[in-house]
């Protein structure tokens, strides 16, 4: 196979990664909200420990978006 | 035709120099120099507006109140009295990215030649942010506990052989956390402006390929992009809470242990 036809697969491959992501932070906030809508009064309490959750989240998806980056960019 | 009207659309994030050149002196002047200096200028001009100290604050004095507050309120839940004294720098990163997030995504280039330069698309931008972060906490964690402070990696009540397991789990976490906290800044803005431009691209592509299609692409993506930008001043702001959230949450750990 071309290097180029690869590097392109590759990065779409590693585009796949993102996706998974916003499951993760779709879970994050999901969660939160059933649980803020059952007892909202504890709901603002938590919004720090939301948003470690989602940046936790949300960096791995990153993650693949730099390693398709690096794969389209840089090699 | 295609070729011609292709955009690259990691251009934007281009690093010229505007006086001196790249190769020869360490000291150059660039454009992400100049748009730092932008943003310097509008949080002073943000914080001076609001720093009158009337006894009724007006509009401004309470926006920054409020955004001190913010911040206060912050260190005060996450690591408590102690908190105080780091104020200043969790304000300060807040403040910049924000403003260097928000900054970059205003339509500078309507005016012709003129276009935003993101400041925190830059790994070193966000690198060296994330590394004084990490320095503070290493710094206040030896200076506050001395060797004590490597029981951050040993949670308490771990039977020995969970802590073979463990310490270095929690060691290359820690060691992580500077890349991590740059990596999620940067990415987050390179790819929501890579994200606009690619459609921005779509948008010219399809209006000059004429016919029915074309056009009705170009209309798709143009509301696309409206969605996608309103989204990113969300991520503006999340990026700048994240980043500020995150430092406090780890100069807790340098001041509380666990």
């Amino acid at each position: 196979m071309d290097l180029e036809a690869a590097k392109v697969i590759g990065a779409g491959l590693a585009a796949i990664g993102v996706g998974t992501a916003a499951i993760g932070v779709g879970h994050v906030f999901g969660s939160f909200l059933e649980s803020a809508i059952r007892n909202p009064a504890a709901a603002d309490g938590q919004q720090g420990r939301l948003f470690i959750g989602f940046a936790a989240a949300e960096l791995l998806g990153l993650i693949a978006f730099a390693v398709a980056m690096i794969i389209l960019f840089v090699i | 035709m295609a070729a011609e009207t292709r955009i690259d659309p990691m251009h934007q994030f281009q690093i010229n120099p505007l006086a001196g050149n790249l190769d020869g002196s360490p000291f150059v002047f660039t454009n992400s120099a100049l748009w730092m200096f932008i943003v310097l200028a509008l949080i002073w001009l943000f914080m001076m507006g609001g720093m009158k100290r009337r006894l009724v604050p007006g509009r401004w004095q309470m926006a920054v109140e409020g955004v001190t507050g913010f911040i206060t309120s912050m260190l005060a839940v996450n690591v408590g009295p102690e908190g105080r004294k780091y104020v200043p720098w969790v304000f300060t990163l807040f403040m910049f990215i924000l403003f260097a997030n928000i900054l970059g995504m205003m339509p500078f280039a309507l005016y012709p030649g003129l276009h935003a330069f993101t400041v925190t698309s830059q790994f070193t931008v966000t690198g060296v942010l994330a590394i004084i972060s990490f320095s503070i906490v290493l710094i206040v964690g030896f200076w506050r506990h001395g060797l004590h402070f490597f029981s951050l990696f040993v949670p308490s009540g771990t039977p020995f052989l969970l802590k073979l397991l463990i310490v270095p789990i929690e060691f290359v976490s820690f060691m992580v956390r500077p890349f991590s906290l740059a990596l999620r800044l940067f990415v987050a803005m390179i790819a929501g402006h890579i994200l606009v431009e690619v459609f921005a691209n779509f948008v010219v592509t399809g209006l000059n390929a004429g016919g029915v299609v074309g056009p009705a692409v170009s209309l798709l993506s143009f509301v696309f992009i409206m969605g996608v930008l309103t989204l990113e001043l969300l991520v503006c702001a999340i990026q700048a809470y994240v980043f500020a959230l995150l430092t406090t949450l780890y100069i807790n750990d340098a001041v509380n242990l666990h």
